[in-house]
């Protein structure tokens, strides 16, 4: 993984201790909340419902067991014992003090990790295939792309005051597991003719307008990357709506001139960029794939032991192909029945972290899906590491079914929201946990989003909940068809919303209803796209 | 009632104005009628409190009770967490949350 060069810890550092003389001097009165606010968001600390929230950024997902056990003991020292890990792969602590912000910090940059750029304007963390470097179908391992853009976008001063927050997304598969198409810029690496290129999406986003990122250009070589991506930024940053809050993403701006004109004043931006040699040279790009070398792994082929079904299901169901035969990428699910979606104690972080150094080459990744993976496991270790897990409550068998369920902190904890989506998501786990439909079903995206931000991606549900206010009550729409994947779709609403109750048994409805509809080897988003809206709207309204 | 409620700066905790000082307990918040502003200007210009804002309430024979569930939220704590509410040990501490 990228380990900082001197500029990176020097450029770190040097925040840590320029943020630590900001706090001081709010705390001495000396600058205004209206004058510190913007400087503590440029460092991800926001206020919010009950205290201050830290949200620490990791790029691209990608954690060694370092990392991971100074994010445990940060949860244990500076915070209530806990973290967030979210949908934008970082993790958030809720309880934070201001006057510990900087010691955090401190502490943060030691493990090479900060918080510059989780907040704002600007261009936020890169996401990635959290699967990267370990997945059999790539054609590279997208995180030195992603890499070279971080370092390219942090501190850009030109992007540091964008119209809106501004999200890129790195992969380098057919199969999209990281919501590329739902970006501000997704990039998918690809191979013509024995070159590897970038494809590049402009355009998409959840939130109050959701929007699918067309493709605008098919293959940028490799070394236009960065001025490719600077021709886009350009073209937003001059164009975007800074007038309207709600018209400012890049997604507006793509659809109100279209997508042929963007991108002809892309390339026009591009054309013009070219002759100004803004590219970094071949060789940083790698130097940084330099860090992302595949680890050494032993080709094997041992048969594992797969007696015991509760270890069988597991392997089944949270394991992962890898490139390297006889190894897998592992999921830690952070769902447990009944639990808070991506919560994780400062115990469990440990434990994770310990089973990465000790059986994944020292590396782990938060998915956008709020779990953790080991990426390099060996098939031999998987019975070891599964019993770690399953004493922790770490071990649910549950990837991609109805109980992996995305759900941002709504109301709980987030001062936006309209209603929760953390009790939503435990009683539906519950519900299906009881009745054991879960195996049945099959795959079954369900994503919840307590405000129209859609922080909990509920847009991009197989089957997405929306929690609204209903004149000082909260009311929960059903959406039905998203798809965040290759076969990215948006979902539909599908009538009146219900109450906390009537949501969880509106989804046993909607389930129940593809249960019998459902023809051989369809999932619930095959069945829901064949057979279309009405029948689901009848079994629910009547 | 009006009441006025904030976050420590210091800590980033919910507080309710008590007509003297700052309270961790909604309980203990007052009316504060036509003050609000006054309260919260000079109150934020002494740093006591963080953007303070009033709010609507009722006293009711079990307490203080704000009308809008967020700020319901914020007085007890997650509802997903009674162990990290300000009552931890009384599981029906929330039961006016929601
Ligand atoms: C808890 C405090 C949070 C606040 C105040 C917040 C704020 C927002 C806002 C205002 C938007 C809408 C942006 C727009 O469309 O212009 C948004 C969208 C979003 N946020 Fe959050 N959010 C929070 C938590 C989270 C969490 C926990 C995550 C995961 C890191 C997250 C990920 C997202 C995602 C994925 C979107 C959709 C972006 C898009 O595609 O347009 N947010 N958030
Ligand atoms: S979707 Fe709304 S409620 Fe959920 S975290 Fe985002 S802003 Fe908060």
């Amino acid at each position: 993984m990228y380990r900082y060069d001197q500029y990176d810890q020097a450029m770190v550092d040097a925040r840590v201790e320029e943020f630590r003389d900001q706090a001081q001097r709010r705390l001495e009165g000396k600058l205004t909340e209206d004058q510190f606010k913007p400087l503590r968001l440029m460092n991800g600390l926001y206020l919010q419902l009950h205290a201050y929230m830290l949200r620490v950024a990791v790029p691209y997902g990608t954690l060694s067991s370092t990392q991971m056990r100074a994010l445990a003991d940060i949860a244990e020292k500076y915070d209530r014992g806990y973290g967030h890990f979210t949908t934008r792969q970082n993790i958030q602590y809720n309880w934070i003090k201001l006057e510990d912000a900087a010691d955090i910090l401190a502490d943060l940059a030691t493990v090479e990790m900060h918080a510059i750029q989780t907040s704002g304007n600007c261009i936020r963390n890169i996401s990635s295939d959290h699967f990267a470097g370990a997945a059999a179908d790539e054609v590279a391992d997208p995180r030195p792309y992603a890499e070279l853009l971080r370092q390219w976008s942090s501190f850009h001063p030109e992007f540091s005051y964008l119209p809106r927050k501004f999200k890129f997304c790195v992969i380098a598969s057919e199969t999209d597991r990281a919501a590329m198409r739902l970006h501000d810029i997704g990039i998918r690496i690809v191979e013509r003719d024995g070159e590897l290129g970038a494809q590049f999406y402009v355009g998409g986003g959840m939130g109050r307008t959701p929007m699918i990122a067309p493709m605008i250009r098919d293959f940028v070589p490799l070394d236009q990357l960065v001025t490719y991506a600077e021709a886009c930024l350009r073209v937003y940053n001059r164009h975007g709506r800074r007038d309207n809050k709600y018209k400012a993403r890049i997604k507006i701006l793509v659809h109100e001139l279209g997508a042929e004109e963007y991108t002809r004043q892309v390339g026009e931006e591009f054309a013009h960029l070219l002759d100004q040699g803004i590219e970094p040279p071949l060789a940083e790009l790698e130097r940084i794939k330099g860090y992302f070398g595949d680890p050494d792994l032993p080709e094997t082929g041992e048969e594992i032991d797969r007696s015991d079904p509760d270890f069988a299901l597991w392997v089944e169901r949270n394991t992962h192909p890898h490139k390297v035969p006889g190894h897998v990428a592992a999921v830690i699910s952070l769902k447990p029945v009944g639990g808070i979606p991506g919560d994780a104690t400062a115990e469990q972080m440990r434990l994770m972290a310990d089973l990465a150094e000790r059986y994944s080459h020292d590396e782990l990744r938060v998915m956008h899906t709020q779990n953790i993976v080991l990426p390099h496991v060996a098939e031999a270790d998987l019975a070891a590491i599964w019993k770690k897990l399953a004493e922790a409550g770490l071990a649910a068998p549950n990837l991609d079914t109805v109980e992996d369920i995305i759900a941002c902190p709504g109301l709980d904890y987030c001062s936006l929201a309209n209603a929760r989506s953390i009790p939503v998501a435990q009683k539906i786990s519950e519900r299906f946990a009881a009745t054991g439909k879960t195996g049945e079903l099959g795959q079954l995206k369900l994503k919840i989003s307590g405000c129209i931000n859609a922080c909990g991606h509920h847009h991009a549900g197989h089957i997405g909940i929306l929690g609204v206010d209903r004149k000082g009550v909260e009311n929960y729409q059903l959406l039905l068809g998203g798809s965040e994947a290759e076969d990215c779709s948006l979902g539909k609403i599908t009538g009146p919303g219900f109450d906390e109750a009537g949501v969880v048994d509106a989804i046993e409805t909607v389930t129940d209803l593809y249960l019998r509809e459902r023809t051989d080897g369809e999932r619930f988003l095959d069945t829901y796209r064949r057979i279309g809206m009405e029948p689901f709207k009848e079994a629910l309204y009547g | 009632m009006i009441i006025l409620t904030g976050n420590d700066l210091k800590t980033g905790a919910v507080v309710w104005w008590t007509g003297r000082a700052w309270s961790l307990q909604v309980d203990d918040a007052v009316d504060v009628g036509d003050q609000a502003d006054a309260i919260a200007r000079s109150e934020e210009a002494a740093r006591h409190v963080n953007v303070p804002y009033a709010i609507e309430a009722e006293q009711t024979a079990d307490g203080v009770r704000p009308a809008h569930i967020k700020d319901r939220v914020r007085a007890l704590g997650p509802t997903v967490r009674p162990d990290l509410t300000l009552k931890p040990a009384d599981p029906e501490a929330g039961n006016w949350v929601i």
